[in-house]
């Protein structure tokens, strides 16, 4: 929650740029956004993946080819908004009009933009086709394990225990069945190139996935095949949690299930387990380096 | 709209002509479905549009097909997908939201007989929409209705849809695909093709009423109604054919393969000094009511009769054209081979004959074949209406 | 100058915060390393607390990676600034 002492010393001067020589490292938003201005609720964690993927167009020099299709979500409305040639699609139906897309115009960047419920649910099997093709496109997949748009709805992806507007006890095995890893499925198909799930919830997981966005993209662009970027994102309102708890309850919910990882690079393919596995041993490092003293995370220092 | 003959005629099936007629017209996307009698429509696709520099792709789904031909049409390309009716079914928001979405689409139906004409023209997809849909009578004719429902597709940016079937499917003509020149239509700087991303005026193409930021965005009301007064002008496209309507006594309306039979019935029964005439619409929608009004105003028509293979859908149509001027009777009936696919048997020149006469001279219709073992029964709880 | 009651802190960088687009979504608060956000008492127009800035930031911008909403400029200076505080 948010800190009752604040920090020593007094509040600085943030309305204006620095008056001492600095250089901006970060603009307050990426050039492919035409405004910052959106709908999404306080602290929903698709404005920040979003964020990842269109500077990553604009570090690839890829601007004037990239053409989006995008899905029926909250992300929506960034249609709009996004600085570049769109092809709006059907609820679950951005693959196959990404396919056609790709196909006239072999030279473009092509992703979709979708969330869950419309890639999970409803457009389960064009995406699927669609990597078994090897189509050349980069599907990227909005997960908040809910249907945001329509107040917090179950779909494929939440996760047993996950409670929503339609499985407000939590999600049940025998009666909801289980969650789909869409990622594990697409790893398997021979014609899927590159695979990665990330999230958003801390700014070591946004900096990870932006080069997830990176390799994918890389990838359509020399032509090997489908790629796919899953990116866990926060919906507070969804989960009907205040937002500042949501980066914990992604970690401790959707972030237990659907693990952060390359799911299938370089032609190898890694299971959601062995990602996990890998969480595992990294967690355990960390503790035991922490319990050794090791770890330094205050910057904060007396001179 | 014409073609000259310039190289030698080919026999061929229906469906590679349709699809050579596509192609000509500048098709370069083509996805599909198998589906009877469809299939051979995608076989032919995938054939001939690699060389001719296009792509065709054999879809998991018929909902995937239609979403690869959006894909490909938003780009600026000539593009097509088709089924039967069944398919074009599962097509149906699809078909809608292309509408909104203003996209140049051509639809092949295959259909297996002349029931799919509610879904052709009052459209199985939600919303205000209509496609313009082009009825040919033979595989000739078919050749020339591709290219021009490519051509209105492209002016009016709104779907086209050819309605085959069975019989023009798998007869083979001996022809040669002239490409037919049309008038000059605007370039498509609505497409997209990436060019334009990261400039601030980057395009959308879609069915919403939401724009990019900074241009003026229709909303969704201003949509609807965007699309609403788009539809009466389209109805300029009207086409038909009549003949021998002048002095007729009975008008009979027929459409698609089945009124090429009609057509010869009636020259027969003309021969034996009948006054019957016809009115064959060529376009679906645009319906030509007109037409059929002004013939029942004739000095000495009676009766009006709608021959259709299904359980009488133009005959709505047809209704309304007569604006109650005479009578419109029902003559045709759902007739098909057993497997439900093809030609039945009233498609048949002397079976239609005989119909067309009980109908000119108010004698009760010949049994359909099949209609009395099959007909429905009245259970008992049904016999009186529920209030 | 310090003394025995005072310290210094050296800022590496700092931010500007678009306080009129903040929707007090907090998320920026834990994912500043060096702890140097904390929310407002004050809210903006649309009746949120949005982030305010103490001493110490390094421009690492992880508080940009993480705001929905675009709220952050972030820069290094050429030279670290100075800041006198309580001990």
């Amino acid at each position: 929650m948010t800190t009752t002492t604040p920090p020593p010393g007094p509040v600085l001067d943030t309305a204006h740029a620095p008056s001492v020589a600095a250089r901006m490292v970060e603009a307050k938003k990426p050039d492919l956004l035409l405004t910052q201005e959106h709908h999404m609720c306080p602290g929903c964690g698709e404005p920040v993946a979003i964020r990842q993927f269109l500077e990553t167009i604009t570090q690839l020099d890829a601007v004037e080819r990239a053409i989006g299709v995008a899905g029926i979500g909250c992300y929506t409305s960034f249609s709009g908004t996004m600085d570049v040639d769109l092809v709006q699609a059907l609820h679950g139906r951005a693959p196959s009009v990404a396919t056609g897309v790709k196909r006239m115009l072999p030279d473009a960047l092509v992703f979709t933009l979708q969330g869950d419920g419309d890639m999970v649910n409803e457009g389960l099997q064009e995406v699927i086709h669609t990597a078994a093709r090897g189509e050349n496109v980069t599907c990227i997949l909005l997960n908040n394990g809910v249907f945001g748009e329509t107040g917090g709805h179950m779909t494929a992806t939440t996760v047993l225990g996950q409670r929503t507007k339609n499985s407000i006890d939590g999600r049940d095995a025998e009666y909801h069945g289980y969650p789909i890893l869409i990622g594990d499925l697409i790893a398997q198909l021979q014609g899927a190139a590159y695979v990665a799930r990330g999230s958003v919830h801390n700014a070591g997981s946004v900096a990870r996935t932006q080069k997830m966005f990176k390799r994918a993209f890389e990838s359509q662009l020399a032509g090997e095949g489908f790629s796919f970027v899953e990116v866990l994102t926060m919906c507070p309102t969804g989960w009907f949690i205040p937002t500042a708890e949501g980066p914990d309850y992604m970690t401790e919910t959707l972030g237990e299930v659907h693990i952060m990882g390359e799911l299938k690079v370089d032609g190898k393919v890694h299971t959601t387990d062995e990602l996990h596995a890998q969480n595992v041993q990294k967690q355990r490092e960390v503790e035991e380096a922490l319990a050794q003293g090791g770890l330094e995370k205050d910057h904060q220092r007396p001179i | 709209m014409t073609a000259t003959q310039t190289s030698p005629r080919v026999l061929m099936e229906g469906s590679e002509a349709l699809a050579r007629a596509a192609i000509v017209a500048g098709c370069r996307f083509f996805a599909g479905y198998p589906m009877t009698p469809f299939t051979e429509v995608l076989e032919h696709f995938a054939k001939l549009l690699p060389d001719a520099g296009g792509v065709c792709i054999n879809a998991e789904s018929e909902l995937e097909a239609v979403g690869m031909t959006w894909g490909a049409l938003s780009t600026g390309a000539r593009a097509a997908t088709g089924s039967t009716g069944q398919g074009l079914s599962l097509m149906q928001e699809s078909f809608s939201e292309i509408t909104l979405a203003e996209l140049p689409l051509v639809v092949f139906n295959m259909a297996r007989g002349q029931q799919d004409y509610y879904q052709a023209t009052r459209g199985g997809g939600h919303g205000d929409y209509r496609h313009i849909v082009l009825a040919p009578q033979d595989v000739t004719e078919g050749v020339e209705l591709v290219q021009l429902a490519f051509h209105l597709a492209d002016k009016w940016r709104n779907p086209s849809l050819v309605y085959g079937d069975y019989l023009i499917a798998h007869t083979q003509e001996a022809l040669s695909i002239e490409p037919i020149s049309f008038p000059d239509l605007p370039a498509k700087d609505w497409a997209v093709d990436g060019t334009l991303s990261g400039s601030g005026e980057s395009r959308a193409v879609t069915p919403l009423g939401v724009s990019k930021f900074g241009q003026r965005a229709l909303g969704q009301e201003g949509k609807a109604q965007y699309i609403a007064t788009k539809l009466p002008l389209m109805e300029r496209e009207v086409r038909v054919e009549t003949g021998f309507v002048d002095d007729a006594e009975t008008i009979v309306v027929a459409f698609g393969s089945p009124a090429k039979f009609v057509k010869y019935a009636i020259n027969q029964l003309r021969a034996a000094g009948h006054r019957i005439g016809y009115i064959r619409p060529i376009t679906l929608w645009p319906f030509p009511y007109e037409t059929i009004t002004d013939a029942a105003k004739g000095a000495r028509v009676r009766r009006i009769g709608s021959f259709e293979l299904s359980a009488g859908q133009m005959i709505d149509d047809v209704r309304i054209g007569a604006a109650g001027q005479v009578p419109v009777q029902f003559i045709g009936g759902v007739s098909t081979d057993h497997s439900g696919f093809g030609v039945g048997r009233i498609l048949d020149v002397d079976v239609i004959r005989e119909r067309l006469l009980a109908l000119h001279e108010d004698r009760a219709l010949p049994v359909i074949p099949g209609y009395e073992v099959n007909s429905y029964t009245l259970e008992p709880h049904q016999a009186e209406a529920t209030r | 100058m310090p003394s025995s009651d005072t310290r210094l802190i050296k800022s590496r960088g700092t931010v500007t915060i678009d306080v009129d687009h903040c929707k007090g979504c907090d998320l920026c608060i834990p994912a500043c390393p060096p702890g140097v956000l904390a929310m407002s008492t004050a809210v903006n127009h649309m009746g949120y607390r949005y982030p305010e800035l103490y001493p110490g930031c390094t421009g690492c911008a992880a508080c940009s990676y993480v705001c929905p909403d675009f709220v952050f400029e972030v820069f290094r200076f050429e030279t670290p600034v100075v800041t006198e505080v309580p001990a």
